[in-house]
């Protein structure tokens, strides 16, 4: 078994999709809030083989797209010192800012590197002692011990030119913030790798105060569609409880060494999110005893008021209140070649899947 | 952004493991992780391990989905 191929398995597609049809009797709405879930839905054509009585509609989970422009203008900031290196996810690099981007510094010569993990960052912190290489710690759940290891590390090995832009952020608030701004929604297709972390525990105040069904949902197409057969037998059933689908690698308390690394390093912190503002402890910060590696405190900037961008409607399709087609930009001024938005320059954007994948259907 | 794949462990250096992902090879790290050994799948992220993969749930899930009468 690799894990992939078998949860792919058309026979077993057309069985669980014939599944869905034969239960799925009450009109519901289901969101995913996981940025990867989004890209699969799309890429494979789930909406397509759903019964009329199912809509899926996409979260506030795609870490680029909720990050506030601040961050990207600070990065930016960073990037015009001298003897600075900024290392960062790919992910970032064409996000815009107020004026500018991460791809266009570097091309005017800004050292900026895209790293494919942390501990890449620190690497390169250890080679070159003459630079401050500031990593830009962006990313949810799964994302932030990993990004803690490396501030670990740094501080373990003196390496104090290794310093961390963090915005983590943490998804249980921004999904009881959906359902308190009454978004209509009948359940939620959980993210399965930030559960895998935490645990999947941490929903259980959303059947508990909200009486919403919750199903932690692997990233294959199979994975979603017991999800979402799940969610309908909960739904038709009026009943309302976490359940796991991703059996083979969430459990109830998740990785408990990961959030011991985490919590040794980073504490919560109110945050901003597109689309819902600011949301009590839905941030990470690092702890004071990690000052030495705070990119904020070490290395601290002015930056100039930042603007959003004029007629996108990111922040309401974050929220689920919105579609990608119902904004006037989508498809004609905003693309991936030219985005206007964070939900169209991120590849796991609500607004950049569906114009990837859907545009010849809709 | 949370993107994470299975990936097998060929071989444990201390905290570092050298896995392959479909025939290409990687080097990740196990900080997140114990009690890993060669032969087993983890799910990877970002150069870390985030989890061992579990063989017999993930054949449990297969086998629900098999069994169930897709009619009623």
């Amino acid at each position: 078994m690799n894990y992939l191929d078998e949860f792919r398995n058309k026979a077993l597609v057309q069985k669980t999709v014939a599944k869905i049809h034969a239960l799925s009797k009450k009109k519901i709405t289901l969101m995913e809030v996981c940025g990867g879930h989004t890209m699969v839905i799309q890429k494979t054509g789930i909406p397509g083989l759903l019964p009329e009585t199912i809509t899926l509609i996409s979260g506030p989970g795609c870490p680029v797209c909720v990050t506030d422009h601040k961050f990207i203008d600070t990065a930016i900031a960073y990037a015009r010192q001298k003897n600075v290196m900024i290392a960062t996810f790919g992910d970032l690099m064409r996000v815009p800012g107020s004026s500018s981007s991460l791809n266009a510094e570097k091309a005017q010569g800004a050292d900026i590197r895209v790293v494919y993990s942390s501990l890449d960052a620190l690497h390169l912190a250890r080679q070159h002692p003459e630079k401050k290489v500031i990593f830009l710690a962006i990313g949810f759940e799964t994302t932030a011990p990993g990004n803690a290891v490396a501030i670990r590390e740094a501080q373990r090995h003196q390496l104090d030119n290794f310093l961390v832009l963090s915005a983590h952020k943490r998804m249980p608030p921004a999904m009881s913030a959906i359902i308190r701004e009454g978004v209509r929604i009948n359940g939620y297709i959980a993210p399965g790798h930030v559960s895998t972390i935490t645990g999947a525990d941490i929903y259980r105040f959303i059947p508990e105060q909200y009486h919403l069904p919750v199903v932690v949902s692997g990233f294959e197409p199979l994975d979603i569609l017991q999800s979402i057969l799940l969610l309908v037998k909960q739904a038709e059933k009026d009943e309302a409880r976490v359940e796991i689908q991703y059996q083979r690698v969430v459990s109830p308390k998740g990785n408990v060494k990961a959030q011991n690394i985490v919590n040794e390093v980073f504490e919560p912190e109110d945050s901003w999110w597109r689309g819902l503002g600011i949301l009590p402890e839905s941030g990470l910060k690092i702890k004071p005893a990690y000052k030495t590696h705070d990119a904020l405190i070490q290395l601290p900037i002015n930056v100039p008021e930042t603007k959003e961008p004029r007629g996108c409607i990111c922040g309401e399709i974050l929220k689920g209140l919105k579609k990608p087609s119902d904004c006037r930009l989508f498809g004609t001024l905003c693309t991936p070649v030219s985005p206007v938005g964070a939900c169209m320059v991120s590849n796991e954007g609500a607004c950049q899947a569906l114009f990837r994948y859907r545009m010849r259907g809709d | 952004m949370c993107l994470s794949i299975p990936a097998k462990i060929l071989e444990i250096n201390n905290q570092t493991a050298r896995v392959s992902v479909r025939g290409t090879e990687i080097e990740i790290s196990l900080f997140l992780l114990d009690g890993i050994k060669p032969g087993d799948y983890v799910l990877v992220h970002a150069g870390f391990a985030l989890e061992k993969i579990d063989f017999k749930k993930a054949q449990e899930t297969l086998r629900l989905l098999d069994e169930m009468d897709e009619t009623k």
